[in-house]
């Protein structure tokens, strides 16, 4: 599909010495520019699709897999290339902090990829600047908080210029408000720079906000979809671990009793709307 | 603890700070080969004053330096007084078996025990005001050309400088495992050797499999954020030389001329 940024087809992977696939002949399309999230129990092969995704890991031998990002077909030849347009934030801040200072971190990428240092300098200022760290420019890690680390992070990753963003939990160290702020920094670069957001959660209320959510469970693909379709399924939501949010529990149980509520009703205030109407023809 | 194993950099802004950290490394160095120049009371005269003004120019509080010598000082007194009572040569002024003091031995112990203390000033100097990860650069620079030997010195730099990085995490880890530890009841302060031996294991091996999943970590976004081990890269960060830098060397070239005329051949 053309306006597919990733299209994963027949992908599996089985680490070497264990018996049992970690992700088994999963296929799904990512759409361009949507925030698409991945969620499943723990152990159940998000971090390793995350890594196949970039090419850390190369997929099971298998002649129909297929992994296209950006029209280029992940191989061994083109993984560098792959590179280029995929950026990873992983879970813990401190283990993906190479540099000896924030700009030295960010800085990190363009070293590997030999920019010239004059333009090194141009591109690090634009990106600290966009992720709100510029005070911190020359701050050393252990100074930063775990949020101001994921800044950092993101910072070095758009950097590169990618065109996906894969968020590997990124944000399950940060407390509840440091994740909120690194959110939204997200949608905001999201949109200032037009990338799609790949994002690995646990999070149920990040997940029903996304454009499309991908259930993962022991390897297989479950089910991919919208919130509002994924959340029709209460069972499909459970095989994740998580538990649905307060509306659509409301919403699934109304449905159950044979109140019609009408799909596109995705939020309270909606709901509460339109059963006040509901109550008004009554 | 951190102190003795981050090194003991204190942020200041005197001209020693604004020196490029591959000067002071050689300064340093070529210190230590023309100390062994002098060997007469004017000779170390000079020495100490070139050295004193080293460190009255870093503008750090002169118990900072004492700091750098008190652990050494057992061993340079040590040394010093086997100097003075095993040396001969000049007038005798006591003398019991084998050991006896004499001229000599007065104006050695003296001159070592001079050499011992401007030594560690002078490299107290070098670690006060250049940050561990400067050093490490500077070193970088200055060994350089091992690469023609095929040392990967740009990999090792690396290296390097990612291990200083993770120092204060593996410290904190380490802190955080003994309270741990603490809280079920162990005591790391008492016994024995063994007994204190035993004690540390169960904080070694937590902390060896912390490191692991450092380490993996690591190498996965750094892998993902383009390195390719061996591959060229260019640099962000870079050393520059400027006036400061040669001041340093103009200064430790006068003392080597001092000295050469100064001593008695
Ligand atoms: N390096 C490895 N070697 C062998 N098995 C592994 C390795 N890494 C992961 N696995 C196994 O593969 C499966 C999937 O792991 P993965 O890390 O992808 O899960 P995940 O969904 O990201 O879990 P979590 O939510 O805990 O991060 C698990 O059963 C795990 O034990
Ligand atoms: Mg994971």
């Amino acid at each position: 599909m053309k306006d597919n940024i990733v299209t994963v087809q027949h992908l599996s992977f089985t680490y070497k010495d264990t018996k049992h696939p970690a992700v088994n002949d999963v296929s799904f399309n990512i759409p361009k520019g949507s925030w698409t999230t991945l969620v499943g129990h723990n152990g159940s092969g998000k971090s390793t699709i995350a890594r196949l995704l970039d090419g850390i890991l190369l997929p099971d031998e298998n002649s129909e897999t297929l992994i296209q990002i950006d029209g280029i077909t992940l191989n061994e030849k083109t993984m560098w290339d792959i590179r280029d347009k995929v950026g990873i934030v992983f879970q813990n801040p401190d283990n993906q902090f190479v540099g000896a200072t924030v700009e030295d971190d960010v800085a990190f990428g363009l070293e590997n990829r030999q920019v010239p240092r004059l333009k090194m300098q141009t591109i690090v200022h634009d990106v600290i600047n966009q992720v709100g760290m510029l005070k911190f420019q020359k701050s050393e890690p252990q100074y930063l908080s775990g949020g101001q680390k994921q800044r950092v992070a993101i910072a070095g990753i758009l950097a590169i210029g990618p065109k996906l963003i894969i968020l590997d939990e990124s944000t399950s160290m940060l407390d509840p408000a440091g994740k909120d702020k690194i959110l939204a920094l997200i949608r905001k670069v999201q949109k200032e720079n037009g990338l799609t957001i790949f994002s690995i959660t646990h999070d149920i209320n990040e997940a029903s906000q996304a454009d499309q959510i991908l259930v993962l469970n022991q390897g297989t693909l479950l089910a991919s979809g919208s919130p509002i379709e994924i959340f029709k399924d209460e069972s499909l939501i459970k095989s994740a671990g998580l538990e649905l949010p307060l509306f659509y529990k409301v919403k699934n149980k109304l449905i159950k009793r044979g109140i019609t509520v009408p799909q596109e009703i995705d939020n309270e205030k909606k709901l509460v709307n339109y059963l006040c109407q509901l109550n008004l023809k009554m | 603890m951190s102190k003795i194993i981050i090194g003991r950099y204190i942020p200041g802004d005197s001209i020693i700070y604004k020196m490029d950290p591959r000067g002071k490394i050689i300064a340093t160095f070529l210190f230590i080969v023309i100390i062994f120049l002098a060997n007469n009371w004017l000779s170390y005269l000079f020495l100490s004053v070139f050295t004193l003004l080293a460190v009255w120019a870093t503008k750090l509080k002169p118990k900072v330096f004492w700091d750098g010598v008190k652990p050494l000082i057992w061993l340079i007194l040590f040394t010093s007084v086997l100097q003075l009572f095993f040396t001969t040569g000049g007038k005798i002024y006591w003398h019991w078996g084998i050991l006896n003091i004499s001229e000599y031995g007065i104006q050695n112990s003296i001159f070592i025990f001079i050499r011992f203390v401007m030594i560690i000033l002078i490299s107290t100097v070098l670690t006060l005001t250049t940050t561990s990860l400067e050093i490490a650069d500077g070193m970088e620079w200055i060994l350089k050309p091992l690469g023609y030997l095929k040392v990967p010195v740009a990999q090792i730099a690396l290296v390097m400088s990612i291990a200083l990085r993770f120092v204060p995490i593996l410290l904190d880890q380490a802190v955080r495992i003994m309270n741990a530890q603490r809280a079920r009841g162990a005591d790391f302060n008492s016994g024995g050797l063994i007994k204190r031996i035993h004690s540390i294991i169960p904080i070694l091996i937590p902390l060896f499999i912390g490191s692991l999943t450092i380490a993996i970590d690591l190498a996965t976004a750094m892998e993902a954020r383009g390195y390719r081990e061996g591959a060229k890269r260019t640099r962000y960060r870079v050393l520059k030389w400027s006036k400061y830098d040669w001041i340093n060397l103009g200064y430790f070239t006068l003392l080597t001329l001092i000295l050469l005329l100064t001593r008695t051949y």
